[in-house]
């Protein structure tokens, strides 16, 4: 039997026409560049049903990440619909996320 | 009705995708006696190790068990065996494990020929011999199942979880539900996701296999970093993946296992060892690419497919290792190392089961003797043997 895990949802556009961003997983809760985006960028990304809209206060390298929503400190980081780490600080919406404001207690001791 | 591939039938029944003489050294003081050899005759492969000596109990088993293994792989139509003569892991030890196989197989050693020059002269004769031998042996067309495919993956970016792993996923699902054979490993790179990979397990003692070697190579991890001198050696994924986007080993992980689509684990393969079942399988094996990609040969894995984000152009001695990026940029600038570019996702030039498909269709015609580029250039090295800490 074959089970479906994940889905890939990218269809969005920017009023540029282009792809800039996606959402792998209705459960995630953060969108990924597909280019290199800038601070003020829009970014619409669909997750699940829904349509988000989401202007970014980082500048997010093509593969990076950026918050669907204010994460508060603590807060479980979401891709893949599975969690990758927790945030360090409180996060706002639209900000880079990476290993400046997330952890992840396996396979790093430092 | 399945697909079908053209390739050797060997004396036990298994197929090989090359017909290729091996020629594998004991022990890394014959290394360069099994280099010289290779190097005289066309159609030979050697496999220098840096092994076979001062090793005891678990970590010498494994250097044993595998060097075996390697030279049952069907892509090997003969093997020549070279010793030094006083090794704990004897030159007749490997041949012997070899031997079941009934394939052409011969050992030379060199204390006993007198020095490495006549014993390069011996080996060459008897690498020559088989090569004529094995030079006319023809494909035949087999079905799918014969096919064991290895899942690597080195150098990742963010492209490799998103659109190079998924892609190669619906190839490999491809392979097993036609009842072939694929296999997953990388563990350092699995942790995170072992309640995903165990509830795809045939059954409760897989599922079980599957947490447990996980948790092993979590706690190996813990152990080997407890005290470490240099705390920046403590990263488990490279500078290049923070760059690429990945933050933690979960985030890789979660992409890493993307490979192996979502057709279900038949079994856990010990390192040295081969499946006692066709279908998917998990190695257990740290997630260097050589080590990887070694168990994978010695379980009789054919082909080992290969994304690549950031671009690396290793290969593996005797077996094609099939390259595909997710990132349209890595393509364009390393287009002599690698086969296949998933970045047409990104660009919007294909969707991910088209892709699939593309991957699938190479599989076939690689194993049907098309070269990939790894093999043109002569790379050869991920052939790495693992070692028991």
């Amino acid at each position: 039997m074959i089970e479906k895990e994940l889905i890939v949802y990218m269809e969005q556009e920017t009023t540029a026409g282009e792809k800039n961003s996606l959402v792998i997983d209705a459960r995630d809760n953060v969108g990924i560049a597909l280019t290199d985006l800038k601070v003020g960028d829009m970014c619409l990304v669909s997750i699940g049903n829904k349509v988000v809209q989401v202007e970014l206060r980082d500048d997010v390298a093509f593969g990076h990440k950026f918050a669907l929503k204010t994460f508060a400190k603590d807060e479980s980081v979401y891709k893949y619909g599975e969690e990758i780490g927790k945030t360090t600080s409180s996060v706002p919406i639209g900000s880079w996320i990476h290993t400046h404001n997330m952890y992840c207690d396996r396979g790093l001791k430092e | 009705m399945t697909d079908t591939f053209m390739g050797y039938r060997r004396e036990n029944g298994k197929v090989g995708v090359r017909n290729l003489i091996a020629v594998i050294p004991s022990v890394f003081c014959s290394a360069k006696v099994a280099e010289r050899i290779a190097y005289q005759v066309p159609g030979t492969v050697p496999f220098r190790h840096p092994v076979g000596c001062s090793q005891v109990g678990e970590d010498l088993e494994i250097t044993a068990k595998t060097l075996i293994q390697i030279g049952k792989n069907p892509n090997f139509a003969g093997v020549v065996v070279v010793g030094l003569g006083c090794e704990r892991f004897s030159p007749y030890e490997l041949a012997d494990g070899i031997a079941p196989t009934k394939k052409m197989l011969e050992t030379v050693v060199i204390q006993e020929e007198g020095d490495s020059l006549q014993a390069i002269q011996q080996g060459t004769k008897l690498a020559r011999e088989m090569q004529q031998k094995a030079s006319f042996q023809q494909r035949e067309e087999v079905p799918i199942s014969e096919l064991m495919i290895g899942l690597n993956c080195g150098g990742s970016d963010m492209t490799s979880g998103l659109f190079a792993n998924p892609a190669l996923g619906i190839a490999s699902d491809k392979v097993v539900e036609q009842g072939g054979s694929s296999i997953l490993s990388e563990l350092t790179e699995l942790l995170g996701t072992e309640h995903i990979l165990a509830r795809r397990a045939m059954s409760d003692s897989v599922a079980n296999e599957i947490c447990e070697v996980i948790q092993k190579m979590e706690n190996r991890l813990l152990q080997q970093t407890k005290n470490s001198s240099n705390k920046n050696r403590n990263h488990l994924i490279s500078k290049g993946n923070y760059d690429g986007g990945l933050s933690s080993v979960v985030e890789k992980s979660l992409g890493s296992m993307k490979k192996s689509g979502n057709a279900p684990f038949s079994g856990v393969i010990r390192y040295g060892e081969e499946p006692k079942v066709k279908g998917l399988h998990l190695l257990d094996s740290p997630g260097h690419d050589g080590e990887v990609t070694t168990g994978q040969v010695a379980a009789g894995a054919q082909i080992v497919v290969f994304p690549t984000g950031r671009g690396t152009p290793t290969g593996f001695p005797g077996i094609p290792v099939l390259k595909v990026t997710g990132n349209p940029k890595t393509y364009t600038k390393m287009k002599e190392n690698i086969d296949i570019n998933a970045g047409k996702i990104l660009t919007g030039e294909s969707t991910m089961e088209e892709m699939g498909e593309e991957i699938y269709q190479e599989i076939l015609q690689v194993a049907s003797g098309k070269t990939v580029k790894a093999e043109i250039l002569g790379h050869d090295e991920q052939f790495c043997i693992t070692r028991v800490p």
